[in-house]
């Protein structure tokens, strides 16, 4: 019978089932940091429990990890990173701990170090984990009493979700990223359109994409309430992976080729829902509102909640417009920025920091705007400056910071002041995310960097146009 | 865990959707390495203002919902992040129970661990729950986890469903990881006949790692 991408990755991975229960799977990686872990061991603790299989356990520092150079002065943050560190001691666990130079973002060093491969199954006690779908890996955001539940047994129990095929028909025009093409689709979807599914990206945009595009995308399946996230695996997966440091290497990397092959949707394969986003309709996307499906084109303006027909829809708006202290009909090129946040597991790969510096190399950032470089791990920080890129930016005037979560969620040090209103390249605009009171506007990196040089969003496909700030 | 089957007590409405786990729980306070204390926090940014004052004017500091197991509440409850700490902080907050049209998933997965019942009704059902409220002295509610009926103000009986294995696991007190462990001899013959090339990352060398 005709199988779906997931069906095929999730079969591979069910040790039991039977009616009415949920299938107990086998995670091949679990990925493991230090804010959603500490109640996990201790719960294996009182119990007396081992880690299972402690070598497809890797762990990080990456959430509250400062992004200065120097000791961490907050004491609870340093209690957690101690945490996770005894754990690991005690459970035999690899860590990636800060200054070991392997450390960053759980979602970004996964990949880069190869663990992220086709047809494994991934968690991780992080929403954003639905990322390493795009490698064709079926790869969740679970809860702490589940990271236990993994860590003892190395399976999960799951009810089998719904399938969805998200359809990015069409070549993306010039100067629309991966970033606008799923802030688009959300915005299309609305917030809530993928709970209860497992969606795979499909469609010629999706082919186009390179990986690091891919991750961007698969990265905020969560935002639009997906369980997971998932891309066919091809030449352009094979060829990012090979060389790796956990792929396998000479006849097995044939063999796993061979398999992974295998891993794409037959045709006449079903799916419970088919949606279609037509990306050559789409232009640069700015979030107006405090989610991420609260979202309009650059070349637009914020909407009025008079608008709306579903009466918690305009309250919904209201209220996020009085929040993100914003009008109704405000053009959005007219929206000035305080700050300018790069980073994040959705955009602080490699490409994500070539293509914000080819924004501002020359320029220079707004005299009212504080900018901020986070990358997405220790590597990444490493051959950006190979490249070169720390120099574009400091020379604009941004920051370079050490690798880490940093602004996106403001865990570390790294946060708006109340009012402050934020160009961010991170995934979620929720009231608070980024500091109390702090107001952001989630966009892709070449948007954050225009920003950045003018101190209000503006259309980067016009960039050469456009009058800069000397 | 302690067994769940029902649930009776005071009624609090939160009529917003996609109430976030960022709400519930802010970021700040997630650096504690604990599973219980986090329901003085709980949505510690709309209950408070700057100053640390009560704000009169979001809802749950209403004093007619002062005490309230159940939490009803607009669609996509619990949207966003993975935090589990949401789910402790309602429960340490007192809540025992969320209705709701519906729930993010991982904050419906995680609620169901914990014991703290996710309800989903119908959207007008919820609305009606609502209406049916005393805003004025407060209502009291009943969620039958056994019988799988809601009783709402004025005794209407509402039915919802609920997963079964979940309520399963609920009513008996049942331990997730114990039940999986049955599972031993599966676990262990998955792993030996895993393909081969799946996965393995070799341990990495001490000096780099710790």
């Amino acid at each position: 019978m005709a199988a779906t991408l997931f069906e095929k990755v999730w079969a591979r991975h069910v040790i039991h089932e039977e009616p009415g229960e949920p299938a107990v799977l086998y995670v091949d990686l679990h990925l493991v940091h230090e804010v959603t872990s500490p109640q996990a061991f201790e719960g294996l603790r009182l119990a007396g429990r081992r880690v299972r299989r402690p070598e497809l356990t890797v762990a990080t520092m990456d959430h509250n990890v400062p992004t200065l150079p120097g000791p961490i002065t907050d004491e609870l943050a340093r209690a957690q990173l101690d945490a996770l560190r005894s754990n690991c001691e005690e459970f035999g666990i690899t860590l990636h701990a800060s200054g070991s130079g392997r450390e960053g973002i759980v979602h970004v060093i996964g990949p880069e170090l190869g663990l992220t491969q086709p047809g494994k199954l991934i968690v991780c006690g992080d929403s954003h984990t639905s990322t390493h779908g795009a490698f064709g890996a079926i790869a969740f955001g679970i809860g702490t009493s589940e990271v236990e539940h993994v860590l003892a047994t190395q399976t999960i129990p799951q009810q089998t979700p719904k399938t969805m095929l998200l359809e990015l028909a069409g070549e993306p025009p010039a100067g629309l990223t991966a970033k606008d093409v799923i802030l688009g689709a959300i915005g299309q979807v609305g917030v809530a359109g993928g709970v209860g599914h497992v969606v795979e990206y499909a469609g010629e945009a999706i082919r186009r994409f390179s990986m690091e595009e891919r991750m961007t995308i698969c990265n905020m399946s969560i935002e639009w309430g997906a369980r997971a996230g998932m891309v066919e695996p091809d030449e352009t997966t094979f060829a990012y992976l090979e060389g790796r440091e956990h792929v396998p290497a000479g006849d097995d990397w044939e063999r796993a080729v061979d398999d992974w092959r295998t891993l794409r949707s037959d045709p006449g394969a079903t799916y419970d829902s088919h949606v279609v986003v037509d990306v050559r309709e789409l232009v640069p996307q700015v979030t107006w509102g405090t989610n991420p499906g609260m979202v309009a084109p650059v070349t637009g303006s914020v909407p009025d909640p008079a608008s709306y027909v579903d009466p918690q829809d305009r309250a919904t708006a209201e209220r996020a417009l009085a929040y993100m202290d914003l009008r109704p009909g405000q053009r959005i090129e007219d929206i000035a920025i305080d700050r300018v946040f790069i980073g994040s597991c959705t955009n602080a790969r490699l490409e994500d920091l070539r293509a914000a510096a080819a924004i501002v190399a020359g320029r220079r950032v707004d005299p009212r705007v504080k900018a901020l470089v986070v990358p997405g791990s220790a590597s990444v920080r490493r051959r950006a400056e190979e490249e070169g890129l720390d120099r574009v930016f400091l020379d604009a005037g941004f920051e370079w910071r050490l690798a880490g979560c940093s602004m996106c969620l403001g865990m570390n040090p790294d946060i708006l002041e109340p009012g402050e209103r934020c160009a961010s390249t991170s995934n979620r605009n929720f009231e608070g995310r980024q500091g109390r009171g702090g107001r952001t506007h989630l966009v892709s990196p070449q948007m954050a960097a225009a920003a950045a040089l003018y101190g209000h969003f503006v259309d980067v496909r016009t960039l050469d146009d456009a009058p800069v700030a000397a | 865990m302690n067994p769940v089957r029902a649930i009776t007590g005071r009624v609090a409405i939160l009529d917003r959707a996609d109430v976030d786990t960022d709400q519930i729980i802010p970021k700040q306070f997630l650096k504690r390495i604990d599973r219980t204390g986090y329901g003085e926090f709980a949505f510690f940014d709309w209950r408070y203002d700057e100053h640390g004052a009560e704000r009169p004017e979001f809802e749950l500091n209403r004093p007619e919902f002062a005490g309230a197991r159940v939490l009803v509440a607009g669609r996509n409850f619990g949207c966003g992040s993975s935090r589990e700490h949401a789910a402790w902080a309602l429960q340490d907050y007192g809540f025992d129970a969320v209705v709701a049209p519906s729930f993010g998933d991982i904050f419906r997965t995680n609620a169901g661990k914990i014991g703290l019942l996710a309800v989903e009704l119908p959207p007008d059902e919820v609305a009606a729950l609502m209406e049916s409220v005393d805003l004025d002295t407060g209502s009291e509610v009943t969620v039958h986890l056994e019988r799988l009926v809601l009783v709402a103000p004025g005794g209407r009986e509402v039915p919802f469903e609920f997963d079964a294995s979940t309520r399963h696991r609920l009513l008996h007190g049942l331990d997730d990881i114990a039940l999986t462990l049955r599972h031993e001899e599966k676990i262990a013959r998955h792993e030996r006949a895993h393909h081969p090339h799946l996965p393995h990352p070799p341990a990495a060398e001490p000096a780099e790692t710790r």
